[in-house]
């Protein structure tokens, strides 16, 4: 049990760090994103294509960093790989939610096309990478044995101390930053934000970009843990729902507790059922909030 | 020359007109008030004053320049500041973090301003940690018109600033409107309220289905036996 509540953790880490952009992404334009699993998905390819093409290319190459599986050039590919897949996210706003904003179509029809949006992601990584799936880490390390019984591979507290580094960087960026502070009061209020003088338009830029990034972050993370493949990151998308429903949607600071409470509520099902049915727990957990608590546990914007 | 000038305003929200041709003068360092029975247009005026409807006709001026066609994030840098009736505060954001929000414009240091808008209303002070949308009606009114403050505006256009308090609420708050007033601000109320902003002001406009119907100071209106009628009971 305590073995896959760790892992839990490891994939409630990952799960989070999709939320908080999706949640975010929530807060300003209003509509729930359904390509943000693709845009994990793509933040993985981009890592893979970083670090097995361009930086070998570049005649960089290097060794794994003992414990870890992988080296310092999969640290370097975060950078490239998040700025990538934060611009696509930008470009997808630029191409297709801007002009149905500017129509002032419901959010629903927002929602639909950004399931289109997701569909062209995931064909072009079809296209491009073809359906195998792909590896970011090449031999497994032995378990470190962790308190109370948990045992961990060397990469996943890896992936659980940049996703909350991230995490926190966020949270002190929305909390402490004059542009933080004005996101979030955009989300609360978007017409008083723009009395106000704060730059909505550009404001949503950035929040598509940030949303982006981390949402590549998670993706690679997820790729370190498993393996890479074009289903990856839609196959999180109900989880992610499923968190951000949980924590309040719209609520950045809600969907850290339902990123991590989905990972572990989806790791300890297996022990009683097949890891299959982890997406119709998912499902669960989201029909038992919207019955029992639709406003989440600390309540939307 | 008036600080505001609005003259021959049309305008409306779709394709409905609401205001058929509305003008109106404010002189500076004046409180004038807008008055009229509901669907009068007195909200959507101020809507299309500070650009957040399009004008279909007619012009706004603002300190002796064309603001008729800007965008609202360009008027408020003009120093005119708008505290809609509802919604006019950031409910997650703290009191303090409002105010912040309210001089997101202002590259300078703020903390000056901060400091007299707390001395206006000593009770946003003592609830600066405080989430906005806890407070109560009279409290978060406070906060809109703090944040509106933030940016030392020359001008400020409220939207029913008494809605939804208690009476003596109301009095506190007309009480620091002119406290503001004397510091300089001019300000543009709309209210339903009539007789309590009639008291409060220098000039007063009434607005019928759209269109201009009286003008004249505060005390005239308040005499007026058609006024009487219309609103205040008499």
């Amino acid at each position: 049990m305590a073995e896959l509540v760790g892992y839990g953790f490891v994939l409630g880490s990952i799960i989070t760090l999709g939320a908080v952009g999706l949640t975010l992404i929530y807060g300003i334009v209003n509509f729930g994103n359904f390509s943000h699993g693709d845009l994990m998905t793509l933040g993985a390819y981009l890592a893979l294509l970083l670090t097995a093409r361009i930086f070998p290319a570049l005649g960089i190459s290097d060794r794994p960093l003992s414990p870890l599986s992988f080296g310092w050039v999969m640290l370097l590919s975060f950078i490239p790989a998040m700025a990538v897949t934060g611009l696509v996210a930008l470009v997808a706003d630029r191409l297709v939610y801007r002009p149905l904003r500017r129509l002032e179509v419901k959010p629903v029809f927002l929602a639909i096309s950004s399931l289109a949006v997701a569909l062209v992601l995931r064909s072009l990584v079809y296209i491009l990478w073809g359906p195998d799936y792909h590896f970011l880490i090449h031999g497994l390390r032995p378990m470190l044995r962790l308190p109370l019984g948990v045992k961990l591979r060397p990469d996943q507290v890896f992936i659980i101390i940049i996703a909350w580094a991230m995490v926190a960087g966020l949270y002190l960026f929305l909390q402490r930053t004059k542009i933080g502070k004005a996101l979030r009061a955009m989300a609360d209020n978007p017409n008083l934000a723009r009395i106000t003088g704060i730059p909505t338009e550009r404001m949503t830029i950035l929040v598509w970009f940030i949303g982006g990034s981390m949402a590549a972050a998670g993706g690679i993370l997820l790729g370190i843990d498993s393996q890479v493949r074009p289903t990856m990151g839609w196959a999180l998308l109900l989880p992610l729902f499923a968190a951000i429903v949980l924590g309040g949607i719209g609520n950045p600071y809600g969907a850290l507790v339902g990123g991590l409470v989905l990972g572990i509520v989806q790791q300890a099902s297996t022990m009683w059922l097949l890891p299959s049915y982890k997406p119709a727990v998912a499902f669960l957990v989201l029909i038992l909030i919207l019955m029992f608590r639709p406003q989440g546990i600390f309540g939307g914007t | 020359m008036s600080l505001l000038e609005v003259g021959g305003v049309v305008s409306g929200y779709g394709e409905m007109e609401i205001l058929h041709d509305v003008s109106i003068q404010v002189e500076k360092g004046d409180i004038v008030s807008l008055i009229g029975p509901n669907g009068a247009g007195k909200s959507t005026l101020m809507k299309t004053i500070f650009g957040l409807l399009r004008a279909w006709k007619g012009y706004v001026r603002f300190a002796g320049e064309e603001i008729t066609h800007l965008q609202p994030e360009q008027i408020v840098r003009r120093g005119l500041c708008y505290v809609p009736q509802v919604d006019n505060i950031f409910p997650s954001l703290t009191v303090r973090e409002n105010m912040e929000m309210g001089a997101f414009i202002r590259d300078d240091n703020y903390q000056l301003r901060m400091d007299e808008i707390y001395e206006l209303f000593p009770d946003l002070k003592d609830r600066r940690g405080t989430r906005a949308g806890k407070l109560s009606g009279g409290m978060r009114q406070m906060v809109a018109l703090g944040r509106a403050l933030m940016l030392d505006p020359q001008m400020m256009l409220l939207d029913e600033p008494s809605a939804g308090l208690a009476p003596l609420v109301v009095e506190l708050i007309f009480e620091r409107i002119r406290a503001i007033n004397r510091e300089g601000v001019t300000f543009l109320i709309v209210e339903q309220n009539a007789l309590k902003v009639l008291e409060n002001s220098d000039q007063g406009y009434v607005l019928v289905e759209g269109r201009n119907r009286l003008n004249g100071t505060g005390r005239e209106l308040l005499e007026d036996k058609q006024i009487g009628e219309l609103f205040l009971g008499r």
